[in-house]
Parts: structure tokens; sequence; C-alpha cells
């Protein structure tokens, strides 16, 4: 790790913290936000030179309204939290919304039953504002849908954000209110005296009264690690995704989402914060834990749904392909586990929906810890710390004058953004972190114009470089 | 908002085919000629083509990509071009207007006529649907290019290379020459793309090439550390590296094409155009490597300086209105015909050169037919990426036929 990000988070002066997070997800932001604003002494431990590096960086970018979740489940309610509180919090934080809503589109006769359940649990769920549309309604809202459907139950409220600023906003918020993070801090053990944990990371010794287990993907090691057992298991589902070009935007502004089954929402077709539009996910469950691999066949069927959908998108550029995997578990719901005597608490599980639900868990594990007696002293102003824009429907640094450079044309990136994300008090920690917060190389071209110059600009600040060296005269 | 910009021609992209464009409008004698370069340097992708042969045909002696590209910076200095670097076009609007992303803000440019000219780029890895992780080092020739001539840095040190198109093969070379250890070429086809003798390149440079064989699948993270190789009859092999070129499989930077109103060419992937390279917008034209994926830099130059003059001599009302305008329709295994569309003006006589390129390798007669009825023909033997031309010149339409339909039909003889 070049020295800069080492220097740049040197474990200091924490003392005894009150509380460690495990895992820089957005959960774990999330997480570290609340209780930093609740006056507590926090340091967050991520394993990843970056926030971000698990189940976070790859998903639909959908605020959910829970209309869909398991009625009374702690899914729905802390959805519907996390919902609530974002819409509070956004604009405070920078972060972009764009109010499309969702239609579940019923496209044969059999869906098309299922949308009086659908509409009825929403209002089970307390999502009053559904609407049933019929064929006509549903096409003069998006003229470019294939003609066949039958039907959709319209939700207003479920809304497109942007995925990576928000969980940067969370902890960037957190670290002006006093919170520490540790990358590369990899936690590899730890133990438990009766008043305080121990934790051994790649770091060195962090300690702390409590401890957050945010760990995602890895939630279940982290409990046998430090607790002798786990409470549930992850059974990683990945979702693959086709993110079209800009052009592709313009064809829908509704989320269009198909009648679920048992085992996944299905394939979503949306745009996104950055004006693209996107297809995705799959559902395929896997062992692996840390490889998300892109698969040839999977994309062209992807392809060949969303121009099912949206026939206009037959020969529609595609900029990039990706893929996530869930947390999921054994079973259906969020994997809270509590353990009072032992300082504890894990967030697991938090498969489909986290980044909605983040904002209501964080609030969640407040209440569990006020629960315990732990006194929280919140803080009276506490600093807000907006994200820079990376949504195309808001002004974009490009626009302003003395922007320095373009650097990246596909999704006009300028020198001015790269250079103050590097000075920002969470600078980007490797390429993926770099593309997360500036939209840099992650357009048509992928790097074919700009590469080279991202190579120059990031030299020495990136955890793996993008160049291999100098090359022979 | 700063003032917008009035002129007579805006040209979009500082490319030998933008370049050359302008070089000729001026010389025409047009007041304002105004190039809008989104670089800090004009000159396209020659700029980082670090090798010959650039500039036989225009300047009489091959040079390198930089040199050539220095030496249409300085005609068109020399010619009064009004040139911008630093200036991004970002829309397209009917009638003849520009949105600019310019150093000291958004800007308008409003022109009497604006050619594009914004070149064409390799097809990414994403779209290709390449499977596997995602790590940092795949990427396309023109970064390698960049990485090396521009800025001195290596990309990899012993990447696999997907593809024998005549850049695929040049990649090798400037690897080899640059300190990088090219591991194998991983080539779809039975054969080489690019025509022999360059396609025993790799050979001689001691290089193995898979023939019939896909990459299959891209492992490692944060950088590559390996490739899977599927070969003929499923064959699969596992290739230790270090980074993934992916070369040629050209498309045009169509995207504010695709944005806006003007008409596309889902086979060309560029605007659709007349053979003076008018748009379905008449404010507007298009040259080089923006209408077809891909001619030679000498073929691009050459194309801006005839668009160029078609665009002087329609301000100058010389360029004839069109009475009739013929569609140009071709079949399988033909992929695109450049242009889409003539414009006859007051004659049944074509003119004009159609150039093509076909999706497979075939064989047969090259027709050219109206209403049914045999224009033209000849026996051509061909492959993907090579240049096919039909001259038009002279060839008269049948009366009440608006089309005319070319293909490649079975058999052969003379
Ligand atoms: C395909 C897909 C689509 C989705 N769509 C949506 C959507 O539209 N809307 C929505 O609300 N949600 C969506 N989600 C769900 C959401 O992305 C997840 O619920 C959320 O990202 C889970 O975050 P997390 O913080 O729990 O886990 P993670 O993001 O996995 O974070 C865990 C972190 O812990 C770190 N870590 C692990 N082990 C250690 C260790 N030993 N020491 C230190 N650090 C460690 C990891 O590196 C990682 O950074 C989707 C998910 C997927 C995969
Ligand atoms: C890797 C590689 C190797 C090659 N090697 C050779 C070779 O050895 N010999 C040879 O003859 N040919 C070679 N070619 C082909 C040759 O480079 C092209 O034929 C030629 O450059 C095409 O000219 P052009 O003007 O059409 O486009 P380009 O050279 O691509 O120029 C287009 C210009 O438009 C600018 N532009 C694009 N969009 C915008 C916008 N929105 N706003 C403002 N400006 C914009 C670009 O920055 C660029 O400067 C090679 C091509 C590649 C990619």
């Amino acid at each position: 790790m070049p020295e800069a990000i080492a220097d740049s988070n040197r474990i200091s002066g924490i003392g005894t913290a009150d509380v460690a997070v495990i895992g820089a997800g957005v959960v774990g932001c999330a997480v570290t936000r609340r209780l930093a604003l609740l006056g507590a002494r926090v340091v967050l431990l991520e394993k990843a030179p970056d926030i971000l590096a698990g189940a976070s960086k790859g998903n639909s970018a959908l605020l959910h309204t829970g209309f869909d979740a398991p009625p009374g489940s702690l899914e729905c309610a802390l959805m519907q939290r996390g919902h609530a509180e974002f819409l509070d919090i956004r604009e405070r934080l920078g972060l972009p919304l764009l109010e499309t809503g969702a239609m579940v589109v019923a496209w044969n006769e059999a869906e098309e039953d299922e949308l009086d359940a659908i509409e009825a649990q929403a209002r089970r769920n307390g999502v009053g504002d559904v609407v049933r549309l019929g064929r006509r309604e549903v096409l003069a809202r998006e003229p470019a849908l294939a003609p066949h459907l039958r039907g959709a139950v319209l939700v207003p409220r479920e809304h497109v954000i942007d995925p990576w600023s928000t969980p940067l906003a969370y902890l960037t918020q957190a670290l002006a209110n006093g919170a520490q993070a540790l990358f590369g801090a990899e936690v590899c053990g730890g133990s438990f005296d009766g008043e305080a944990w121990t934790l051994q990371t790649a770091r060195g010794a962090v300690r702390a009264a409590r401890i957050v287990n945010c760990a995602g993907l890895q939630g279940d090691r982290i409990e046998r690690l430090l607790l002798g057992d786990a409470s549930f298991e992850i059974r990683p589902r990945k979702g693959q995704f086709v993110v079209f070009d800009k052009p592709a935007a313009g064809l829908l502004t509704t989320i269009l989402l198909p009648v679920p089954t048992e085992r996944t929402k299905g394939i979503v077709l949306t745009r996104t914060i950055y004006g693209n539009l996107l297809v995705g996910p799959t559902a395929e469950e896997q062992d692996e834990r840390d490889r998300a691999t892109i698969e040839a066949e999977t994309l062209a069927a992807l392809i060949a749904k969303a121009v099912e959908f949206v026939p206009a998108l037959d020969g529609m550029p595609v900029n990039a392909a990706y893929a996530g995997l869930r947390p999921a578990t054994e079973r259906k719901e969020y994997r809270i586990r509590h353990e009072k005597d032992r300082h504890w608490i894990t967030v697991g599980g938090i498969r489909s929906t986290g980044l909605t639900a983040a904002l209501g868990l964080a609030a969640h594990v407040a209440e569990l810890l006020a629960g315990e007696g732990w006194q929280a002293s919140p803080l009276e102003d506490p600093v807000w710390t907006p994200v820079p824009n990376l949504a195309e429907h808001r002004p974009r640094d490009w626009q302003a004058p003395n922007h320095g450079e373009i650097v990246c044309h596909c999704e006009m990136v300028t020198r001015r953004e790269i250079e103050a994300t590097f000075a920002s008090p969470l600078p980007p920690g490797d390429f993926g972190g770099l593309r997360r917060r500036t939209r840099a190389a992650m357009g048509r071209c992928q790097g074919f114009y700009c590469g080279a110059r991202l190579a120059e600009l990031t030299a020495g600040r990136l955890a793996e470089p993008l160049a291999a060296g100098d090359a022979d005269a | 908002m700063p003032e917008p910009i009035d002129t007579d021609v805006a040209i979009v992209g500082g490319g030998p085919a933008g370049l050359a464009a302008a070089i000729a409008l001026r010389r025409r004698g047009i007041a304002r000629v105004l190039v809008l370069e989104r670089e800090s340097e004009a000159g396209g992708i020659p700029r980082h083509c670090g090798h010959p042969p650039f500039g036989i045909r225009e300047f009489g002696r091959p040079m390198t990509g930089p040199r050539y590209a220095r030496r249409l910076r300085a005609e068109a200095a020399a010619a009064g071009v009004d040139l911008r670097t630093g200036h991004s076009v970002v829309s397209l609007e009917p009638g003849g207007r520009l949105t600019v992303a310019a150093p000291e803000g958004v800007r308008t440019v409003a022109a009497r006529r604006i050619i594009l000219a914004t070149g064409a780029r390799e097809a990414t890895r994403a779209a290709r649907l390449a499977s596997g992780d995602r790590p940092i080092g795949v990427i396309n020739t023109g970064a390698l290019q960049s990485y090396i001539y521009l800025k001195r840095l290596k990309p990899f040190r012993r990447p696999v290379v997907v593809g024998t198109e005549l850049v695929g093969l040049s990649a090798l070379w400037t690897c080899m020459r640059h300190g990088i250890r090219p591991v194998a070429v991983v080539e779809e086809g039975m054969r080489a793309t690019a025509r022999w003798p360059l396609s025993l390149f790799p050979r001689l440079l001691g290089i193995p090439v898979h023939y019939g064989s896909r990459l299959g699948d891209i492992a490692g993270l944060p950088r590559v550390t390996h490739v899977e190789i599927d070969g003929p009859g499923g064959r699969k092999s596992r290739l230790a590296c270090d980074g993934v070129l992916f070369t040629g499989r050209f498309l045009p930077e169509a995207a504010l094409v695709r944005m806006g109103t003007l008409a596309l060419d889902r086979g060309s992937g560029g605007p659709a155009v007349d053979q003076h390279g008018r748009c379905s917008d008449p404010a507007y034209f298009a040259a080089g490597n923006l209408l077809r994926p891909i001619e030679t830099a000498g073929w691009c130059f050459r194309e801006g300086r005839r668009i160029g003059e078609a665009v002087a001599d329609d301000l100058a009302g010389a360029l004839p209105v069109a009475t009739r305008t013929v569609r140009v329709g071709h079949a399988a295994p033909i992929r695109f015909a450049v242009p889409q569309s003539l414009s006859l003006a007051g004659s049944s006589r074509l003119t004009g050169t159609i150039q093509l390129r076909v999706g497979t390798e075939s064989a047969g007669r090259l027709t050219v037919r109206a209403g049914g009825r045999l224009l033209w023909s000849r026996r051509i033997d061909t492959r993907p990426e090579r240049r096919i031309l039909v001259p038009l010149q002279g060839i008269d339409l049948p009366e009440g036929i608006d089309a005319i339909e070319i293909a490649i039909e079975p058999g052969g003889g003379a």
C-alpha cells in the first residue's frame, strides 16, 4: 500500500473506543454514522483498501418502499425507516434522488392474476399509495414498452439513488463528527475480557467496549471467529447486470419490476442516477464469497430480456457489465444477533435490501445499545458534509468554469473532481474506489481514451497501480 | 453563461478527417472554420501511434503517427483554422447548433454547417460480454498506445492479446519494442484477419497464436492473473498473464449521433449519409472513421478533404439540390454499405463509390441490382475487415426505382 494511504489512517489515539464496527459496506457506514452522531467514539475496521468492497459495490440502486417485503418483518420495518430517513437527510448530504416510481408489470395472464395479491400486500405493508394501471395506462406512461403487457401495479415511492455516494456520504459525515476508519484492517481474531473487546487486525490491535459486526458476506465467519459459533450461514447469491449506454435512458422513466417469484425479485429494468439504463440482476447461488464473475451467456440473456420488455433496446451499445453478491442466508429475514453479555451485535444477512434499510438498521442498532443501558450523548450540532454530485440530472462539475480538464470524456469527469476526491477526508483506496467516487472510466469507452491519463494522474495514490511500470524507451 | 460562438463551419473532432476538412474549407475561402477538439492536443488517434507508416499519400513520405499529427496541426494553423482544444461537444441540436463543454464553461456554437469527425474506437471488454472477474489490466489497443507513446508507461508486462486485425499485430510490435512480452495471441477464426505477410508476424516474434479459440474467462483480483482459453473442439487451457489486450472490432464513436436526432445506420454504427457526407439534417455532414469502422488515417484524411470540399460547395450554393434519393440496400453477408443513400440531381446517372464490409468470409458475385435488374457485378472473394469498393460512376438507374440492392450472390464465373 502506498505510504500516503497508510499514513492517512494510522491507528492513532483511539484508546478504547466505545464501539468497533466491522465492515465498511453500506450497513457499516450507516451504523458508524449513527453512532458517531449519538456521541460514541466509533472505529470502523475494513479489510479492503476502501469502502464498498463486498456486497455493497454491485446492486440495483433502488430505494425501496417495502411494498413487497414479508409483512410484519423486521426487514419491512427497517426498509421503511431507512426510506424515510434517507429522504429526510439526503439534501444535507448532497445525495441525489430520481423519483421514478416503479411498476410491477404483468406480461401474461398468470402474472396478471398475481397483481391483486401484490397490491393487497403493499397495502398491508402500509404502502397505501399504490395504483393499479391497465394496459393502456401503462403504455401511455411508458410508450417504449412492448405492447403485449397486460397491466401493472404502480408503486410511486420506489426511487433510484446513487449506490456509491450514499454510503460515502454516511461515512464522510461520521468521520467529520469524530469517527475513525481503518482500511487494510482485516479483523483476524480477538477476545472479550468482560468489559471490552481487543481485536487483532492486520493494522494492529484495536480495543473497543462493543462490537457491531457488519461484515456482510463474512458475517457468519466473524461470529465464528470471535464468538465461537455462528448464528446463521451465509449463502452468497450472485446478481449479474448489464449497463446500456446513455441513449437508452431516454426509453424508460419508471422502474420496471417483474412479478416476483418465491426466490427473487426478478429482473429489473431501471434508469441509473448516472444517466444509463440497467438490466439485472440474476439470482445465482454460489459458495465463493469474494468473486462475483460475469458470464457471457448470462449477460446475453439479460440483454435479450431487456429487449423483450423494451424492443428499442435491440442493438443498443453496452457500456459495462458487473455482478454483486447478496449476503443471503438459509433464511429470508435479516439476522440480527444481540449478545448483551458479550457486548456484541451482528447485523447480518442483509441480502437484497440493505441499501434502503441501512439507515433503519443503524437506528435499530442504536436502540439495541440503548436497551443495554448504553448512554448516548447526541451531538447537538453535527457537521453535515455534502458529497460531490455524480447524478446526471443535477449540475456536474464540467459545467462550471475552471474545471482544469475533462479527463474522462464519456462520463465527463474533470481533473478538478479527481483531485478533490484524493484530497477528501475519505480518498479512494483503489481504482474501483476512484471510479465509484467520480465515474471515471465507467462509460462507453471503458478507458480507451482516458485510461493512460488516469494511470498518470493516480500514480502512487492507489493500492494497485494502473500501470505496471515505465515503458522501455 | 458565456456568449454563443458564431461560425461558418464547425468541425467536431480534430483527427485526420476533421483537420483535412478544415484545411480544405479554409483553402476554398471559407472565412470562419472552427475545429472543436476535446483532447489537449489535436491530431486524433495518430498522436499515439508511435510507428510508421502515416502520411505517404498526403505528405509524400512515411512518418510516425505523432509526426504526422504534428504536420496536420501545422498545416491547419497555416491555413488559418481556428482550432480549439479542450472543447468537448456534448450535444447536437437540429439545424446546426452544438453544446460544448469549454474550459470557461458550457457554450453554444451556432454554425451554418457542421462536420462530425469523431472517429472510431475498439469494442470494450464489456461490449464483447467477456466472462470472468473484472480486474485491472484489461484494455484496448488505443489505451495501450496512449500508455506507451503519450505517458511512457506499461499497462502490463505479459498480456494475452485478443484478435489478429492489423491493429492487433501492430500492438504486438508496440509491446515488443517497449519491454512488454505478450504471452499469446487468441483468434476466433482459423486464420489471421490481417493479410499475409503481416499475419506471419506473431510467429516471427515467437508468440504462440491460438486459432479457432475464444477467451473463455478472465481471472484475478485486483490484477489479471490468468485467462482460460476455449480452444477448438472444446479444449480448454489456462494461460498465466497479467493483462488482456482486446484489439480491433472497431465501432464509430457515435454517441453524439445516438443522443441526438440524426439518422443512424445500424450496420455501420455511424450516421447515415449521402455521397456528399450529408446527414439526415442537411446542416450536418460527417467524415472519417465515424462513418464506418475502420479505415487508415490516409483514407480518412482524403475523405475529410472531399467532404470539406462538398461543404464549401454547399455554402456556395453549388451542391446540386437532390431531386431524387436512392436508398442503398444490402443483404447478408454484407454488414454495411456507406453511403447509405445517393442524392441525384435531375439525372438518373449514379455517382460516387459505395464502401462495403462483410461479416463472414464470402466468395461469389458482388452485384448491384435495381428492381431486380443487374446494373453491375464482379467476382469477389473476401473476408471481414477488408475494404470493398463499388464504383457507381456512370451507371444509369432505371426509371421509377429509388433503391439499389447490393448483394453477394453464390456462384462465381467471370
Ligand atoms: C445484485 C444485488 C442487487 C441489490 N439491489 C438492491 C437495491 O436495489 N436496493 C437495496 O436497498 N439493496 C439492494 N441490494 C442489497 C444491498 O446491496 C446489500 O444488502 C448491502 O450491500 C449489504 O451490505 P453490508 O454492509 O451488509 O455488506 P457488505 O457490503 O458485504 O460489507 C461488508 C464489509 O465487511 C468487510 N469485511 C468482511 N470481513 C472482514 C474482516 N474480517 N475484517 C474487516 N472487514 C471485513 C468487507 O470487506 C465488506 O466491505 C442488492 C444486492 C445485490 C447483490
Ligand atoms: C490503435 C490504433 C492504431 C492505428 N494504426 C494505424 C496505422 O498504423 N496507420 C494508419 O493509417 N491508421 C492507423 N489507425 C487508424 C487511424 O488512426 C484512423 O484511421 C484515423 O485516426 C481516423 O481519423 P479520424 O479523424 O476519423 O478519427 P480520430 O483520429 O479518431 O479523431 C477523432 C478526433 O475527434 C475527437 N473527438 C471525439 N469526440 C469528440 C467530441 N465530442 N468533442 C470534441 N472532439 C471529439 C477525438 O478526441 C479525436 O481527436 C490506427 C487506429 C488505432 C485505434
